[in-house]
């Protein structure tokens, strides 16, 4: 059996899909089963433990559902600084990518508060289980959402230098981390906060 | 380098709103007080709903070539799997994989 292989450097698996999106997509999918793991833990743990504090007494719902929607606005800030750059409108995506970076840093900044509070309470991760599953995921996930955040800011100097305005998938790849970092804490919330 | 995407008006903000009611609708539902097994059928539903919108609209699949839908979706369609197997187990013959 004869197996070829691209002879170029430059050869795409794929014509018509940009190779930064393709690899960013495979990067995504190890994040998928990353992430599931984890989740799947903190259910397996969740539900064969005797003891588990009433959620809504320990953790602070209404202060975490007003930060998912902070995500919320700030994927919608992405997708739209990458539809500007898409259409050339380079001032404009710049602007969008620093609404970004600021919602990323407020939903860091109440998730600080939110884990200041829990410590306030004398629950930490070496606490009981509630405390390491919880710290775990959402350490995990803030952890992302910092990287990101460090991400925008980079992408955003190279706008304000010029990039991007020939080619916007610098800008495309990165929604796309973002975005799935927000389509986890979606499930997060849920699992974590509402169930 | 390609422009893959073509300049269309996309549904952006109502992706937006349809995200911001159902987070609203999780929140209620989550408070209300139902029977638990109801609770988790329908926020996971709800969750499911915001989370498909997102990869549908923002990430894109809804437009792009559908290897990248295959690509992100099968480690997931394997966690499904996984989770199901994990569900079955506590209800059907009381946890032997959780303990």
């Amino acid at each position: 059996m004869t197996v070829t292989y691209p002879t170029e450097a430059n050869e795409q698996p794929f014509p018509g899909l940009a190779i930064q999106k393709f690899l960013m997509w495979l990067f995504l999918a190890s994040e998928v089963m990353f992430f599931t793991g984890l989740i799947v833990a903190y259910i397996v743990i969740r539900f064969n433990s005797s003891s588990w504090p009433v959620v809504a007494e320990v953790l602070n719902v209404p202060l975490v559902a007003a930060n998912t929607f902070i995500l919320i606005c700030s994927s919608v800030t992405m997708v739209l600084a990458f539809d500007a750059f898409e259409r050339g409108q380079l001032e404009r995506g710049r602007y969008f990518l620093i609404a970004t970076m600021v919602l990323g840093i407020i939903f860091l900044s109440i998730q600080a508060i939110e884990w200041d509070e829990l410590i306030g309470h004398g629950i930490v991760a070496s606490t009981n289980l509630f405390g390491a599953t919880f710290y775990t995921l959402t350490g995990f996930h803030g952890a992302h959402v910092t990287g990101g955040v460090l991400w925008i800011l980079g992408v955003t100097i190279a706008a304000f230098r010029g990039h991007y305005g020939e080619n916007p998938i610098g800008v495309e790849v990165l929604g796309l981390y973002w975005h799935f970092v927000d389509l986890v804490w979606i499930i997060l919330f849920t699992i974590v906060y509402l169930i | 380098m390609e422009h893959t995407h073509e300049h269309k008006k996309r549904p952006y903000m109502w992706v937006f709103l349809w995200l911001a009611v159902l987070t609203a609708i999780e929140v209620g539902v989550a408070s209300l007080g139902l029977d638990k097994t109801i609770q988790i059928i329908l926020l996971a539903v709800l969750a499911a709903a915001k989370a498909i919108l997102v990869a549908l609209f923002y990430m894109h699949l809804r437009y792009d070539k559908s290897i990248l839908a295959i690509i992100g979706g099968f480690p997931f369609f394997l966690a499904v799997i996984m989770a199901l197997i994990i569900l079955a187990d506590r209800t059907l013959v009381g946890g032997l994989i959780g303990g």
